[in-house]
């Protein structure tokens, strides 16, 4: 009588939260990103925790960042969009937000303040928000060294790269103009704040060129983000550049044995766009608020070494959820690691880029 | 039967005749509309059988690449976005910079812009239109119209304020030249040409060349390719064709294996036997053929792309020259041998010219399929072994120049029409035998 009694109390209980879900119906939302370790971090501090929150509401994860803008455009001109979210890097989000095909973002109405009340647009790091940009993490590209491969001294600095004398071997570089060319300048002796204006004038272009030309029989290049570590781990080269959290996760997760040079590191930020016309923008808001607030910036943190884009995330920067290691000393932004930043230059690719991409696939040619 | 000039010969013994003389049926309609209408219905019937497919030949083959094609000459940016500019600048003597109403008229085609939704802006295409042309020219179109609304007259001193390109004649000559509905542009640069200011096409700089070298390069790894396959499948398909049938499908299957398998594995696999610390490499260290310093480069270069694709391809070589192989009799080998020719005369002038349309249908199809190649060349192929496709690839995908992928393409598809209309001309498409 009781047991019976228990399973109607029971089943009358599943069926009013079942109710109670009803009432708010089914969203699945697809959010893009880049894949591997990246989406893995977004999937624990983002997605889990507001899923868990929201039972209605079911992410889909797409691994289609690195074509983002050529996919917003193609979605956006056969006037259907599939998309909801997109992780994409600031330069293209420049791009797309002029061309009207993602949403500007009212950054103080649509995010949420820092814990002390700090409205979003001054909590998140000066120069990183953008028109239609709401950016999540700040990452850069390095210079990763396999220690093997060299014996007594060590190279500790980008002009080591282009150092065939003392550090011969393979190099794997990334096949596009952009970290390649600031670092041949750099490691010609420019200054980092003065790459760019160097690099606007034609001989300037000559220059870095002229500075890559004397490693080019020994460069490897790549083009995923995942095959940079791949080449190291493999012994296939002494040198790779590689987006800092990557490197992160195959040194400290995988267990490679590789060391991170910091100097010239190019720094950038990543972050979400919200396409025009999408299927369920009032859900994808609602989401945005979330995933962005101070807690959920430093919780990603937690899974990968990109360092949180809000000023007010920094001091919750914990310890790697599964290793238990402090996290702050692997963020490029600790004061250890950014001794010669390289801030990228937006605005300079968006302009110079079309140019500069063809003359290097020249120069990849040759 | 009625004879097929019954319409001339009214006196057909049997059949009725109309007073024009011409042939009735037995329920009085003349002969040849009945006829044709017989005929029509035969037409239909199999129009309605080849129908489904052809509207989805039409819907997703045919139609995008007519559409592809129209978009390398496609050219609304401009036109759309700077009408005024472009009734001003008809004025203009394409020399020095333009007088103060081409800048009004600019200033006033940007102001009239800020005003649409912003889906509906043109500045934002405009810009990145107008950057492929010279660079810079996307942060001054979308500089200038941010702060459009707070500029005064004269408008020619507030623009060459606003950014240093707009002191430049050569981006009103590019305004001018791209101000028309088709361009030539995304053309001239597939063929590594630009324009001059006088308007004429000329070479690129040299170090700004890529496209005349790369479609040579991948005509020529093509042609490798090719004979690789050739030289190659030749021999399996000649044991094949000679082995009973039982023995020949298993090793057939051995052939076709690599169908079943899919390519990126089979490319990685390649990877692994031939990077520098591969097996194969690690091989020849252990047995003292080369020592550790001296690996051999494999991979990642033109070698490995060729190496990789010809694996890849040979069964496409190997099918259709054993099907032709199968069917060539021993007997014509064996009659030639017992009339006095040694067995390479027999093979050289009898066996061998039989299986000629065998080798073309493979070749064709080794050749066409390369040419075209992506996969395989973006993951082995380092610098030198990257073919035409991967840089129509990286238009779509990473600079968005859609309109010079475009070019590339339909540029890739007539030369391929051209060849086939050539080996047609040359070889004759009948004589192909895919099997």
């Amino acid at each position: 009588m009781t047991k019976k009694l228990k399973l109607i109390a029971l089943s009358s209980a599943a069926s009013m939260i079942a109710l109670s879900a009803a009432a708010q119906d089914p969203v699945s939302l697809t959010v893009v990103s880049w894949g591997g370790a990246y989406t893995e971090s977004q999937q624990r501090a983002y997605h889990e925790p507001y899923m868990a929150a929201n039972p209605h509401v079911t992410i889909i994860n797409d691994d289609g960042s690195a074509n983002a803008l050529a996919g917003l455009r193609a979605q956006s001109q056969a006037g259907n969009v599939t998309w909801d979210l997109v992780d994409m890097l600031p330069s293209d989000a420049q791009l797309a937000c002029d061309e009207g095909i993602i949403l500007e973002i009212d950054h103080d109405a649509m995010l949420a303040p820092a814990p002390d009340g700090t409205p979003a647009s001054e909590d998140f790091l000066p120069g990183s928000l953008g028109d239609c940009f709401i950016p999540q993490i700040v990452y850069s590209t390095i210079l990763a060294v396999r220690p093997g491969a060299f014996e007594g001294e060590q190279p500790d600095s980008i002009a080591d790269l282009f150092d065939l004398e003392n550090f011969p071997g393979k190099r794997a570089l990334q096949d596009r103009p952009g970290t390649n060319l600031e670092w041949a300048l750099y490691a010609d002796g420019v200054a980092p704040e003065d790459i760019y204006d160097v690099l606007a004038t034609p001989e300037g272009v000559d220059r870095a060129f002229a500075k890559l030309d004397t490693i080019k029989d020994e460069i490897i290049f790549w083009t995923e983000g995942a095959q940079a570590p791949q080449l190291l781990a493999d012994g296939e080269v002494a040198f790779a550049t590689g987006y800092n959290g990557r490197m992160f996760n195959a040194i400290e997760v995988e267990g490679m044995d590789a060391a991170i040079v910091w100097d010239g590191q190019i720094v950038e930020w990543d972050g979400w766009v919200v396409p025009a016309g999408g299927p369920n923008v009032d859900a994808v808001m609602d989401y945005l608020r979330f995933a962005t607030d101070t807690q959920r910036l430093a919780d990603q943190a937690k899974f990968i070494s990109y360092g949180p884009a809000r000023a007010s995330s920094a001091a919750l920067v914990g310890q790697h959820a599964d290793l238990g290691i402090d996290m702050a000393p692997h963020m490029p932004t600790a004061p250890a690691n950014y001794y010669s930043p390289i801030v990228l230059d937006n605005d300079f690719w968006a302009d110079y880029g079309d140019e500069l991409r063809e003359r290097f696939a020249n120069w990849m040619l040759q | 039967m009625a004879p097929s000039d019954a319409s001339d010969t009214p006196t057909a013994i049997g059949n009725e005749t109309d007073s024009k003389g011409r042939l009735l049926t037995s329920d009085g309609r003349p002969l040849r509309a009945a006829l044709q209408r017989a005929n029509r219905r035969r037409k239909l019937t199999a129009l309605g059988l080849v129908a489904p497919l052809l509207a989805f030949i039409l819907i997703f083959f045919a139609y995008p690449i007519v559409q592809m094609m129209w978009r390398s000459v496609d050219n609304p940016a401009v036109v759309e976005a700077l009408p005024r500019t472009l009734a001003a600048l008809e004025e203009w003597d394409g020399n020095d910079l333009p007088g103060e109403e081409v800048y009004r008229a600019l200033y006033e085609d940007m102001l009239a812009d800020e005003e649409l939704p912003r889906a509906e802006q043109k500045m934002g295409p405009l810009a990145v239109r107008l950057n492929y042309e010279i660079s810079a020219a996307r942060s001054a179109i979308v500089r200038t119209a941010r702060n459009v609304d707070e500029m005064e007259a004269p408008y020619k001193e507030a623009f060459l304020d606003a950014h240093r390109l707009w002191n430049d004649p050569t981006i009103w000559r590019i305004i001018e030249r791209e101000g028309r509905p088709l361009t030539a542009s995304y053309y001239v640069a597939a063929v590594d040409r630009e324009y001059n200011a006088e308007g004429e096409i000329v070479q690129a700089p040299e170090n700004r060349q890529i496209y005349v070298a790369l479609f040579g390069r991948t005509f020529m790894m093509s042609v490798v390719i090719t004979f690789m396959t050739f030289a190659l499948g030749f021999p399996i398909a000649y044991y094949l064709s000679t082995l009973p049938m039982s023995k020949a499908n298993l090793l057939m299957i051995a052939v076709l294996l690599p169908f079943w398998t899919s390519l990126l594995v089979r490319t990685s696999a390649w990877i692994v036997l031939l990077q520098g610390q591969g097996v194969i490499n690690d091989m020849l260290v252990a047995l003292g053929v080369i020592d550790d310093e001296n690996r051999l480069t494999m991979i990642y270069n033109q070698t490995g792309t060729i190496i990789a694709m010809t694996h890849i391809l040979l069964p496409f070589m190997v099918l259709p020259l054993y099907s032709v192989m199968k069917t060539i009799p021993p007997s014509y080998t064996r009659a030639a041998k017992s009339l006095g020719a040694t067995p390479w005369t027999a093979f050289r002038r009898v066996y061998f010219p039989q299986t000629l349309p065998g080798i073309a249908a493979g070749g064709v199809l080794v050749f066409i399929i390369s040419i075209g190649y992506y996969i395989t060349p973006a993951l082995v192929g380092g610098q030198d072994g990257r073919m035409i496709s991967n840089e129509i690839a990286r238009h779509i995908q990473s600079s968005l120049n859609w309109g010079l992928a475009a070019a590339l393409g339909t540029m890739l598809l007539v030369s391929v029409l051209i060849l086939y209309w050539l080996f047609n001309k040359l070889v004759g498409t009948d004589s192909l035998k895919f099997g």
